[in-house]
């Protein structure tokens, strides 16, 4: 999943999509993941990142992801897949 | 250095209250103008509206007949405020308004008074009551409606249309009504108010936007700004909002004004769903009251009314900064008592 280039994220998490006008705050856990997202990195390699940063268990970093994955779905920040 | 010309430039919605006029608003996008400096005379219908006493900003203001009065009494008073001000250039602000000031603009240029208005076709073509007719003919979606004589029709409509449907006014007000009882009810307070026909209008669920805008008459787009309501008072005004980028809303504007070779400001008022569409709800044949923004994020499009107004070189805006907020707020003048006798026994302040 990639995020629309024209997203804008602050480094306190506050996420502005310029098209809608639509803004959200996201904590540290968002935040990273987003950044990981906009960098490209694939699902294996954040789950893997988050993991180790906040000695949690995959499964469950997994399934906060797919979560989160569905809300950035939701409020169109992602790119479309080709 | 430029040297400027100095116009001046009459003003009205000046009632800068909780349903705002648009009258500060264009003032302070004029006192901003690069290319001419004004002086501003407000024309007021009430002794009460704030913008009279805001001296920063207007230099004088008349107090001018309302619309039922007709047309002759309003071109009457214009012409002593002319006679005493030289007026160069009229924004009238108001829908109802405009009737009467479209009417009259080719006297009131005759007489040295500019303006730049929607022709008298446009302005009917985009009335609630021809809005489904208009989006057939330029091919933009508007939501079902249909303007009522009797309450007797909510009932077939309700069906049609499904729940809530929106009860509006021909004029202004418009109510959600969510049942047939309300539905009803709607009906009576609105038409008690402005009167008949009622129009019924399916709702659009989705995320209300407004472009504010300008056409040249020729179908070209001076100024597109869109903005999204964040803020939405219970009268369904916007009190805060932000400049976006969205291009399909900056290509329906564009459809707009190439298909309808739209003259002079508007704003549209537009509804987003789900599937992303546009529904057009509504042409506001003016400025509105949040243009500031668009003078902010760097369309003044007062100023450039102004000057297609006078026949002046105009060049498009083509940028402006988006993710810019407005907030407005209420401010508490203090004002002598003085002032309010002036106004309301001379009608000048």
């Amino acid at each position: 999943m990639k995020i629309k280039n024209n997203i804008a994220v602050s480094d306190n998490g506050f996420v502005f999509n310029p098209a809608s006008g639509e803004s959200f705050t996201v904590n540290q856990v968002g935040l990273d993941i987003l950044n990981m997202l906009r960098k490209g990195e694939k699902q294996e390699t954040i789950v893997q990142q988050l993991s180790e940063k906040y000695q949690a268990d995959t499964a469950v970093i997994e399934r906060d992801f797919s979560d989160f994955q569905a809300m950035v779905k939701q409020y169109h920040l992602h790119q479309n897949e080709e | 250095m430029k040297n400027k010309k100095k116009l001046t430039i009459a003003v009205t919605g000046l009632n800068a209250i909780d349903s705002p006029g648009p009258g500060v608003a264009v003032i302070r996008g004029l006192l901003e103008a690069s290319d001419f400096d004004c002086r501003i005379i407000g024309l007021a219908y009430e002794s009460l509206e704030p913008g009279i006493y805001m001296h920063d900003l207007i230099d004088k203001t008349y107090h001018i007949p309302y619309p039922s009065a007709g047309t002759e009494v309003l071109y009457n008073r214009l012409m002593y405020i002319h006679e005493k001000e030289k007026l160069d250039v009229v924004i009238p602000n108001f829908d109802a308004e405009l009737y009467s000031f479209i009417k009259l603009a080719d006297k009131l240029k005759q007489a040295g008074i500019h303006s730049f208005l929607p022709t008298m076709d446009q302005f009917e073509s985009r009335q609630k009551v021809n809005l489904p007719d208009f989006g057939k003919k330029y091919n933009i979606h508007v939501p079902r409606s249909k303007a009522i004589y009797t309450v007797n029709e909510i009932h077939s409509l309700e069906q049609e249309y499904g729940s809530p449907l929106v009860i509006k006014g021909k004029y202004y007000d418009a109510s959600l009504a969510y049942n047939s009882d309300q539905a009803k009810t709607a009906f009576n307070k609105i038409s008690a108010k402005w009167g008949l026909p009622i129009i019924v209008q399916e709702f659009v669920h989705g995320t209300e936007y407004n472009v504010t805008g300008l056409g040249d008459g020729l179908g070209n787009t001076i100024a597109a700004v869109p903005m999204r309501k964040q803020y939405i008072t219970d009268k369904g005004k916007a009190w805060g909002g932000i400049t976006i980028t969205d291009q399909k809303a900056l290509d329906l504007t564009a459809h707009f004004l190439k298909s309808t070779k739209w003259r002079g400001a508007f704003e549209l008022e537009l509804m987003k769903n789900k599937a992303g569409e546009y529904y057009l709800l509504e042409i506001n044949p003016r400025i509105p009251a949040w243009i500031y923004l668009a003078v902010g994020v760097g369309q003044n499009i007062p100023e450039a009314l102004t000057k297609l107004a006078l026949d002046w070189p105009i060049e498009a805006f083509t940028t402006y900064e988006a993710g810019k907020m407005f907030i407005r707020y209420a401010w508490d003048m203090i004002v002598d008592l003085k002032e309010f006798q002036q106004i309301s026994t001379h009608g000048e302040l």
